[in-house]
């Protein structure tokens, strides 16, 4: 029988939500590495009992967790970040240039051709790649040594390297994004890079169309399309047809278009997922009302799906890669909130519960869809 | 014998019972050495007390003994004889925090 397990990483820990085809009723697991933060947890495409965590503690620095049995035991693997000859500087805050310097890992994103391959966005921006299963890990410096590297600077959360996408076709296709410099593709594996911002504006930069420097907060593609990616920037929605090489602005009607996490659907390419926040200033829903919005036509039309979601005094956030869909026949879509809440929903988004209400502030979630 | 008392979260990380492990240590007793043997024996806990790179003691651990801050000393300097004959424990302890 088919199911799903939501994997969970929060500032105190991990928790695996697990529940069968209907998803209605849901077992709670954890906390695992209670007290550490868990900024990301993923399992592999090609072994779902294969989990990679990521582990961190400003006391303690930065640990990998794998799992080969689902999530039931754990193993502490490889956890040397070491960037790739001397690393040189980047834009500081107060715009002199700063040393790099590792601080966690963000994302991991186990590979969709390789079971023991897996790739780790760091902070401060870099991108790592592990092909033992995590034990080591090696520097694909051809990113961090652009030549625009020294003008890539921090967001308020650090100049991290959040988001990794993959084109299931071409292994040698990968697309990132950092905040705050932006989206990036290498068409070669990982050794070299080209920013693939054209067509963003940012009026926080002194070049709203600058090169690099864009705060982009995360990026989806749909398998079947994979050049196509759809963009939750610091402001605006953006889309692009042509692997990146234009995008164009999608918010449309949507209430705000500032935001964290996107998601496109598991097999309709052109619904895509954002939850309006209603600044940078006050990163709370507009209203007090968490909605999140659902596009069916690829962006610009947007509608509201509220059903199950509070509508009055809710001042969460959700993180950018705190959202994720299973790929059952009907679509669940699921996000979690700095408030401890992960909701699900069974029907593409139409109506959600909590699965739980109490956890610690959710950082990421994901979901691996069950034999 | 030299005695090595860890904050919770590295005992969890190393799956140690207790509030912390006995070393055995062939040469002179230093932070280096201990820390050396420590990491020797449970592998998952480099990194967490030293950066792997530098060596360098992470910003928010301190270590103590016999009532001294240890932590500024040189990593090649002899530990306090009380250490090195196990009558008093070496302890790796972290920042208080709170809220």
């Amino acid at each position: 029988m088919s199911g799903v397990r939501v994997l969970v990483g929060t500032r105190k820990g991990a928790f695996i939500l697990t529940s069968d085809e209907a998803r209605q009723e849901w077992d709670v697991c954890g906390p695992h590495f209670a007290g550490w933060e868990i900024y990301h947890l993923k399992g592999s495409p090609l072994n779902p009992d294969r989990i990679y965590a990521s582990q961190s503690s400003s006391w303690f620095g930065q640990t990998i967790q794998r799992s080969d049995d689902g999530g039931k035991s754990w193993e502490a693997v490889g956890n040397q970040f070491a960037y790739d000859g001397v690393p040189g500087t980047h834009q500081w805050y107060d715009g002199t240039q700063h040393p790099w310097d590792f601080t966690r890992v963000w994302h991991l994103e186990p590979s969709l051709h390789d079971p023991d391959t897996v790739y780790a966005g760091v902070e401060d921006a870099a991108l790592f790649k592990s092909t033992d299963g995590g034990q080591s890990w090696s520097e694909l410096s051809g990113l961090r040594q652009h030549e625009t590297g020294h003008l890539w600077q921090p967001g308020a959360g650090g100049m991290c390297l959040h988001t990794i996408l993959q084109d299931p076709g071409n292994p040698d296709r990968l697309y990132i994004a950092i905040s705050a410099a932006g989206a990036f593709r290498t068409d070669d594996g990982g050794v070299s890079w080209t920013p693939i911002n054209r067509g963003l504006r940012s009026n926080y930069i002194p070049d709203e169309d600058a090169e690099v420097g864009h705060c982009v907060h995360n990026l989806s593609l749909h398998p079947s399309r994979p050049d196509t990616l759809f963009m939750q920037k610091h402001w605006d929605v953006m889309r692009t047809d042509n692997a990146g090489e234009q995008w164009h602005e999608v918010s449309g009607d949507l209430p705000c278009d500032f935001g964290f996490p996107i998601q496109v659907h598991a097999h309709e390419p052109e619904t895509v997922y954002v939850v309006p926040i209603k600044s940078d200033s006050e990163h709370f829903p507009p209203d007090g009302k968490l909605r999140v919005y659902r596009s069916r036509t690829g962006g610009n039309e947007w509608e509201a799906l509220t059903n199950g979601l509070p509508q009055q005094d809710c001042y969460v956030n959700v993180l950018r890669d705190a959202m994720a869909v299973d790929t059952l026949d009907s679509c669940g879509v699921y996000f979690g909130t700095t408030g401890g809440q992960v909701y699900a929903s069974a029907d593409s988004g139409d109506n959600w519960q909590a699965i739980v209400r109490d956890l610690p502030a959710v950082v990421s979630i994901e979901v691996q869809t069950l034999p | 014998m030299i005695r090595v008392v860890l904050p919770f979260h590295l005992r969890m990380l190393a799956n140690i019972d207790g509030t912390g492990v006995d070393l055995e240590l062939s040469g002179p007793v230093t932070q280096r050495a201990v820390l050396d043997a420590l990491e020797a024996r449970y592998p998952m806990l480099r990194g967490t007390i030293r950066d792997q790179s530098t060596q360098e003691r992470r910003p928010f651990l301190r270590f103590f003994a016999c009532e001294q801050d240890l932590s500024h000393d040189p990593p090649d300097t002899p530990l306090p004889d009380a250490v090195a004959s196990g009558g008093s424990p070496f302890l790796v302890v972290g920042a208080i925090a709170g809220g």
